[in-house]
């Protein structure tokens, strides 16, 4: 075990399967010599070479397109996009050409990449640096999404991306980029994907959380357990496919469930998250589902600490529902 | 003069790519292929001429505009048919119809439906190969009506950034859609761009199957022996519509009848006859396309549809979530 944070855990795991196998190269703005803008491919230049750490120009759907026949071709390409704000250029890529191949090739070729990106607020960084699209790609069928919320996570569920048979989006809860601290087992493991995780555990309400906002998540419920309200934190880390059974088993227990996410209310991954536990737990509900998420306005510069679902936000959330 | 044994095999293909799409119009009257038929219908020395530049092991990508270019890498009539069918026995398993000719044997990687889209892929692919140090080399077909799009742009400029084994095939054919290239596009040879990229570019006509071989085969030994990409414009024409629900009335019919004088295969039989090919030698060849066409359209007529079992998958490798 050694302490890292979430930016050293996905760079130990890049490097890790780099050196275990040879089809592995990485691309993107910036990442090469740079080592990336939040420095998660530092070193990988010097290690690996310009061959398989490789600059690209400003150019999204190219980044995206080309490592698509790369994997065509048989490489594991690891394509960074700088932003998750700014992958909407490569939106085609990803859902006309990437999510799309295995089916439209009647299995022929698969596409099997990961796609690794900073996603959600808490830099400041207004609209064009903070918005969370996870639904507009679960959406999409044919995509798996992941969403680490630990170091020890991001380092295992990468390298199960990295060795997913279909294309994985990474979203990198960039808030928790270096905040979040932990112990990572050294060398090679897996955190598999489709697997949630019991963060916490209470009986009173079941709360959906993932990436930073879990940590918020874990903070409401703490004030809430001071209340005398139990709440069960399931960290989702798999978006999609989602572990239904394990948040089912969950508000069986509870009979109350709040999601929590950063993206926009409507239509966001919450609204499906809530349609799942409706029809498998109807009647073990005992009060409405709730949501807390951001607003459904663009991501705000100066008030990013009201728009982002923060504790205190949560917290009532909680209460109100356990009371129900 | 060429080998007569290679002007036979590549009439006999063009012929074959002319005669399969002909019947796949008919079907297509007939609703037994739904959806959307873009035929290739005038261009078949292009796709024929280029492909027969390349080695087996090279890699092909194209535009919806797909069937006669996956004729000429090698896939077969039934599979190709089966597919237009929407029969399980297609090239896709039915699941993508016209647009989506996919052939790994073949080295085939697809027709692709949205426009532009492909041509990253195929830089990606030819990154792949250089990776490799595989010396294969990938060829990536489009239309003029690409050349104004976003992956147009950013799949040319890292092939040549990165100097990719590729060589870009603009299949030139006047209207994008139906609008002609005069109100779409600033320049008049989609070769000059190449200019822009710092790649050699340079454009020629298309009717001659071999004249396309010679030019094609300049590009692609550049691109194999020295790794320079290149884009080039094949000036060619379709004599039907954009798919089979344009009745095409932008052009006109006396326009249509000037380049159908210019036509790919009769300047193919032209060179047969030319090599000392009678007529009883080349009723042989239309025969036995006749007999292979019946054949196609015979096994996608009695091939089973897919069953829904098959959606899911072929969507993702492991279980759905819900």
């Amino acid at each position: 075990m050694t302490q890292m944070n979430m930016v050293q855990a996905i760079t130990d795991a890049l490097r890790l399967e780099m050196r275990r196998d040879p089809r592995v190269v990485v691309l993107g703005e910036d990442v090469g010599k740079v080592g990336g803008v939040f420095r998660v491919t530092q070193g990988l230049y010097d290690e690996f070479g310009e061959d398989r750490v490789i600059d690209t120009p400003l150019s999204e759907g190219g980044i995206i397109g080309a490592a698509i026949g790369m994997a065509l071709y048989g490489l594991v390409p690891v394509p960074e996009i700088q932003f998750s704000d700014f992958i909407f250029p490569a939106y085609d890529q990803i859902v006309s050409e990437l999510a799309k191949m295995r089916y439209r090739s009647g299995g022929e070729y698969v596409s099997k990449l990961v796609i690794r990106t900073p996603v959600g607020g808490g830099i400041r960084g207004g609209l064009y640096h903070s918005q969370s699209p996870e639904s507009l790609f679960i959406h999409v069928s044919g995509l798996k999404v992941v969403c680490p919320s630990t170091p020890e996570d991001a380092k295992g569920l990468l390298l199960s991306a990295i060795r997913d048979p279909d294309p994985v989006l990474f979203f990198e809860p960039k808030r928790i980029y270096r905040a979040s601290k932990g112990d990572v087992p050294e060398g090679d493991y897996t955190v598999p994907i489709g697997k949630a995780r019991i963060a916490r555990e209470g009986d009173d309400v079941t709360v959906l959380a993932w990436g930073a906002m879990l940590y918020e998540a874990m903070a409401a419920a703490e004030q809430a357990s001071e209340q005398g309200v139990e709440a069960e934190i399931v960290d989702l880390r798999t978006l999609w496919p989602v572990d239904i059974d394990t948040i089912v088993e969950s508000v069986k227990k509870t009979g109350r469930v709040v999601v929590v996410h950063e993206a926009p209310r409507t239509c966001g991954f919450g609204a499906e998250l809530v349609s799942l536990v409706t029809e498998r737990a109807f009647l073990h509900l005992e009060a409405p589902p709730v949501r807390v998420t951001g607003f459904d306005t663009p991501f705000p510069y100066t008030l990013e600490m009201d728009y982002l679902p923060l504790a205190h936000r949560i917290l009532p959330a909680l209460l109100e529902t356990a009371k129900f | 003069m060429a080998d007569s044994n290679v002007l036979e095999r590549l009439y006999r293909q063009m012929l074959l790519i002319r005669r399969l799409e002909e019947e796949a119009a008919r079907a297509y009257a007939q609703g037994k292929i739904g959806g959307f038929l873009h035929l290739y219908i005038g261009q078949e020395a292009v796709g024929v001429g280029a492909i027969a530049a390349l080695q087996p092991d090279d890699y092909v990508v194209t535009t919806y505009r797909d069937h006669g270019i996956a004729i000429a890498k090698g896939m077969s009539p039934r599979a190709m048919m089966a597919e237009l069918y929407g029969k399980v026995t297609g090239c896709s398993k039915g699941l993508g119809g016209s647009m989506h000719m996919f052939d790994a044997e073949h080295h085939m990687l697809g027709g692709h439906g949205i426009i532009g889209a492909h041509i990253p892929l195929a830089a990606g692919a030819a990154f792949a190969s250089k990776y490799r140090k595989d010396k294969r080399v990938t060829l990536c077909f489009f239309g003029d009506g690409a050349a104004s799009i976003q992956g147009f742009h950013e799949g040319i400029s890292l092939a040549a950034l990165w100097k990719l084994p590729i060589v870009f095939v603009c299949e030139n054919n006047e209207y994008s859609m139906g609008t002609p290239l005069s109100r779409t596009i600033s320049v008049d040879d989609i070769s000059k761009k190449a200019a822009g990229y710092g790649i050699p570019g340079w454009q020629f006509r298309g009717e001659d199957f071999e004249e396309v071989q010679a030019q094609i085969g300049k590009a692609v030994a550049q691109a194999r022996e020295t790794s320079m990409p290149s884009l080039l414009e094949v000036r060619t024409y379709r004599y039907r519509g954009h798919s089979m629900s344009d009745p095409g009335k932008y052009r006109t019919p006396e326009e249509v009848e000037e380049h159908k004088k210019k036509d790919p295969i009769a300047i193919g039989k032209q060179k047969l006859v030319t090599a000392g090919y009678d007529e009883a030698k080349l009723k042989g060849i239309a025969e036995s396309v006749e007999a292979e066409v019946a054949d196609a359209i015979r096994f996608a007529e009695e091939s089973p549809e897919p069953e829904l079992s098959l959606l899911e998958p072929t969507t993702y490798d492991g279980p759905f979530a819900s």
